[in-house]
Parts: C-alpha cells; sequence; structure tokens
C-alpha cells in the first residue's frame, strides 16, 4: 500500500497532532496546524486520530496512489481533483491504482490535508511522525516532501465503507473574515486601556510573511503601559504574542516553547483551526470569552466529532 | 540557603495549560524552585497531565482537558486545585543532584565575532571578557527559542553585554553568545542576535540520540578554553 508524489507543492509534509513531553527541551509539539481538519478526516477513514497525514500548501502536490485505498480531503479549499473530476471534500472516497489527486486553485484557507485509510506510514521522532523541518526529523526524513516520494500507507482497516460524509456543523468553518475567539493571557493586564479595546474592535490583516511558526498581523498599533523586559516563559500554539512594533502575532504550530513579549491572549481551541487556515489578505478579528465559554466551544466540538465518530460505527460492515 | 518566598500564582494561558508564576526575576533560588515544582508535578503525574516544563521563574503545566471533568468546576479549576497542593510540597524535596558539563570552546576570531565588539563596549581587552567568562560555571535556567538551547546565567556585571541591534540572519551552530547576563549555545545554524564570543564542536541536540538534547534545566556548565 503506498502513494507517490508525481509533482512537489511549496510545501508539503507528513504531519500528525504532534509531539508532547519534550518541552521542557525546547522541543516543540509540532504537528498539524489545522487540528481540528485532521481529526475529523482521521475518524471519518476509520483511523486513529492521530494518524498521519499530508498537510499541504497552495500549489500543493500531485499525488499519485500506488494502491487502491480510500481517501479524504479537507483544510482549506483548493479544489481538489481525482483523475481530471472534481471530488467532494470532508468525504471519504474510494481511489484506484494509479490514480491521481490534485488541486486546481485556490479558494480559501492555507492549508489542505489529504488522509488515507490506515495512515500514512513514517518514521518517528520522539513519538510522533510529524515531520520537524528546523531539527530534520520526523515525517520523511525530516524534510518536505519532493516529487518522486513514495509512502507507504497502512494495510490496517484498508476496507471498509467509504462515500460517508462529516457534517456541516464540523466543516462549515471557514470564514473570509473569521473572528476568533480568545481568552485573556498572562501579560493581557499591561495593556493600555485604549489598546486593550482596539484589540477587541478593531480589524487586522493577515500578512505575507505568515507561516506555520505563526501568524503576522497588520493593524492598529497596541501598546502596554510600560515596556519593562518581561523574563522568557511559556507559550504555546495560538497564544498571541505583542512585538516590539506594536504588533500581534498568533503563534502556529512550530512556534518556540518559551518567549519574552507579552502574551495578551490566546485563541480558544475550537478557533485554532480558523487561525491556522488565515492566509495573506485575509481579514481577523478578535473577540475576548470567558474560559467556561471557551471549554463549551471545545464540548460542542468534541460532541460533533464523537457523533460522526458513532455514526460511522453504526454503518460499518 | 535563604528562606524562599512561598507565594506564587497560578493563571491560566488558554484551556489546556497552567502557568505557576514565581514572579518576574531571573534568580537561582527562584529557578531552582521552578525546576524542583515542574519535577514534582511530573512525577505526581495527574491523569489528565501532558506535561511540565520549567522556565526561569514559572513552570508551565500543560494538560487534556477532555480528562479533567467534573460537575461544577471547569477542567483549568480542577487542575488549579492539584497545583495548589503540589506546589508547597515541591519546594521542601527539591534536592535534586545538578549535573556539571565542560563545555570546550575556541574564542573570538571568526568563531567570536563579537568578541572585540563586547571588550570594547565593556572597556576591557579580549583576553580579559574570556578570562572573566571562563571564570564561573553557568546554571541551565531553561531550554527554549531552538530545540536544547540552554539559557545559562548569570554573568559577571563586567561583561553583560545587550544584544546586537541587528540580528544576524545566520548563527553557525555552536556559537556561544552574551545577551544581557545571560548567556547560551545555539544548538543549530538559526538567526539570532545574540553577541557572538566564541564557538563549541560540542553537539547540544543530537536528534537521533535517546537523550537528544545535552543539558537539562538545572544542570551546571563550564566553559573551558578549548586546545
Amino acid at each position: 500500500m503506498s502513494l507517490k508524489i508525481t509533482k512537489a507543492g511549496i510545501l508539503d509534509t507528513v504531519q500528525d497532532l504532534g509531539r508532547t513531553g519534550y518541552r521542557a527541551l525546547g522541543v516543540n509539539p509540532g504537528g498539524a496546524a489545522d487540528r481540528d481538519a485532521v481529526r475529523i478526516l482521521n475518524t471519518l477513514l476509520g483511523n486513529d486520530e492521530n494518524a498521519a497525514v499530508i498537510e499541504m500548501h497552495f500549489p500543493a502536490a500531485t499525488i499519485e496512489f500506488e494502491t487502491d485505498s480510500v481517501i479524504a480531503v479537507g483544510g482549506a479549499h483548493f479544489r481538489p481533483h481525482l483523475e481530471g473530476f472534481s471530488i467532494p471534500e470532508w468525504t471519504s472516497l474510494p481511489v484506484k491504482k494509479s490514480e491521481s489527486l490534485s488541486f486546481a486553485g485556490r479558494n480559501y484557507g492555507a492549508r489542505v490535508y489529504l488522509a488515507v485509510r490506515g495512515g500514512i506510514e513514517t518514521e518517528q521522532w520522539l513519538g510522533s511522525s510529524s515531520t520537524n523541518l528546523f531539527v530534520k526529523a520526523g515525517g520523511a526524513g525530516g524534510r518536505r516532501l519532493e516529487k518522486g516520494d513514495v509512502l507507504g500507507t497502512g494495510i490496517e482497516n484498508a476496507f471498509g465503507p467509504s462515500g460517508l460524509r462529516a457534517g456541516r456543523t464540523l466543516t462549515e468553518r471557514f470564514l473570509r473574515r473569521p473572528v476568533l475567539r480568545v481568552t485573556e493571557g498572562p501579560e493581557n493586564n499591561l495593556l493600555t486601556a485604549f489598546s486593550a479595546n482596539a484589540f477587541e474592535i478593531e480589524e487586522f490583516e493577515v500578512r505575507p510573511d505568515s507561516n506555520r511558526m505563526g501568524i503576522r498581523l497588520d493593524g492598529p498599533q497596541i501598546h502596554t503601559v510600560d515596556d519593562g523586559e518581561l523574563v522568557s516563559s511559556a507559550v504555546a500554539p495560538g497564544t498571541i504574542q505583542l512585538l516590539p512594533d506594536g504588533s500581534p502575532l498568533i503563534l502556529g504550530a512550530d512556534s518556540q516553547t518559551t518567549g519574552g513579549y507579552p502574551r495578551i491572549a490566546r485563541v480558544i481551541s475550537a478557533d485554532l483551526s480558523l487561525a491556522a487556515q488565515a492566509s495573506h489578505g485575509d481579514r481577523v478579528r478578535f473577540r475576548a470569552v470567558s474560559l467556561e465559554e471557551a471549554y463549551a466551544a471545545m464540548c460542542r466540538f468534541e460532541k460533533d466529532l464523537s457523533f460522526l465518530r458513532l455514526g460511522l460505527r453504526f454503518r460499518a460492515p | 540557603m535563604k528562606a524562599e518566598p512561598l507565594d506564587f500564582e497560578i493563571l491560566p494561558l488558554g484551556e489546556d495549560c497552567a502557568v505557576i508564576s514565581l514572579g518576574n526575576v531571573i534568580s537561582e533560588d527562584v529557578n531552582r524552585r521552578a525546576v524542583s515544582i515542574a519535577e514534582a508535578v511530573n512525577s505526581f503525574g495527574f491523569e489528565a497531565l501532558i506535561e511540565a516544563a520549567p522556565a526561569y521563574s514559572s513552570v508551565a503545566v500543560y494538560y487534556d482537558p477532555r480528562k479533567a471533568r467534573s460537575g461544577v468546576m471547569t477542567p483549568f479549576q480542577i487542575v488549579r486545585t492539584l497545583l495548589k497542593q503540589i506546589v508547597p510540597a515541591a519546594v521542601t524535596s527539591a534536592t535534586a543532584e545538578e549535573r556539571v558539563h565542560t563545555v570546550p570552546a575556541t574564542f573570538g576570531g571568526e568563531h567570536g565575532p563579537d568578541l572585540k565588539e563586547v571588550a570594547d563596549r565593556r572597556g576591557l581587552s579580549a583576553d580579559e571578557v574570556v578570562e572573566i567568562f571562563l571564570s564561573r560555571n553557568y546554571r541551565v535556567f531553561m531550554l527554549g527559542f531552538l530545540p536544547g538551547f540552554p539559557y545559562l546565567g548569570t554573568l559577571d556585571q563586567r561583561i553583560a553585554t545587550s544584544r546586537r541591534s541587528t540580528p544576524r540572519t545566520l548563527v553557525p551552530a555552536g556559537s556561544i553568545g552574551i545577551a544581557g547576563s545571560q548567556t547560551g549555545i545555539y544548538p543549530f545554524d538559526s538567526p539570532g542576535g545574540w553577541q557572538l564570543i566564541g564557538r563549541t564542536d560540542v553537539i547540544v541536540f543530537d536528534p537521533g540520540s535517546e537523550e537528544p538534547a545535552m543539558f537539562r534545566p538545572g544542570d551546571s556548565v563550564r566553559f573551558t578554553e578549548a586546545p
């Protein structure tokens, strides 16, 4: 069971939900930027949620299946095609040997995922298949995928139903002008009253130099009451740091584990996918919510995902 | 040993991380406490715990909120309640053995392109800067910035020098830098703004190794002049 990269995209890597347990050594969890997409796609295929997938930016790779398989595509909307025919997203689909998956254009979103029944088989590093490009470890030899790469796909669970689609409550989430809900960060109290207000009211535009490490934003200048030095402390994906030039930075999957800039907020986990899909030119806004609201939103997603999982179980042969 | 302050704050950093803050300071006593708290939390190991990682004067406790559920309390409240019991106990059990690493290095020239600037700014000769730098052991306060990058301190104030105004786009792996009263070793080729005074051949982070990072928070580092 395998697939082959017949044309490389601009940045295609193998990812799963990341590695934990090594933050004390400065090793970030990494993993898929849009975790919800990966969890939905893997659930659709009956995979473990953490099964390895291919994360692609635009232009994305062209991929040929070397064996019959079942796949699902979702995340950003890059107009996926199989053998030249448009295919639905968020749906498990059978593919035949030598059929080719390609992406025709970017409608919206920053990264798309291909999940394969049984998962992508690659080397693990520190317990995860995620590619860490900096350390050059994990995934396909710690590097981005190139033309000619052949990746094994799992044989476990290779046969089963296809044609299942994830419900809209799970997948209808990509907006061009997302409002990201945030909880207060530890240094939120350092913001001037004016800036705290501006942060919530104004719109910010995603800059072109955004990447898997973080999303840079243009917008009104945000200021703190004093700019005394902060001693470095923990940061995690979704943390919004205030850079010295007055612009906020939303940390991404490849962010550092620690930082010394004020942590003014953190995007709630239910909206992290929205943040991960924000791309150059998109406009985002922030809305402060309580930790209770953040947990409630998280529970709603978990519930929707477990309904999907249960639904599949009933339909499985 | 000085009596350590017992006050701490536990703040949420989103829904899956609780930060135990011991203040905004760089102090060996406070950091010793942060390291022992992180160890205590990791060895206590409640069900929802993912990992605890120490920083200079704080500990980040990552947890899976889906595994910390109760009828009335939020996952953060549950974790905070547990941490309030673990943190005070950690202070008394802090008897961790310190590991001492020797790091041979060469200073100045192409290996330490900023040594002269540091010397000029501090009104010393390059040799004096190196001599002062080598005269003490440094504590690994934390690892961060890059995998395995040790934040070391505290420098003799006579050689403490602020960062370069323009960061370099490429700092070679093994470079030893100074920033304020901190020093550190770059594990990889990377961008960086610290004043580079020397370089070592020691492999600071080896992804192929069982224990990839050479240093752990709480370790000691002694630099020597490479033969």
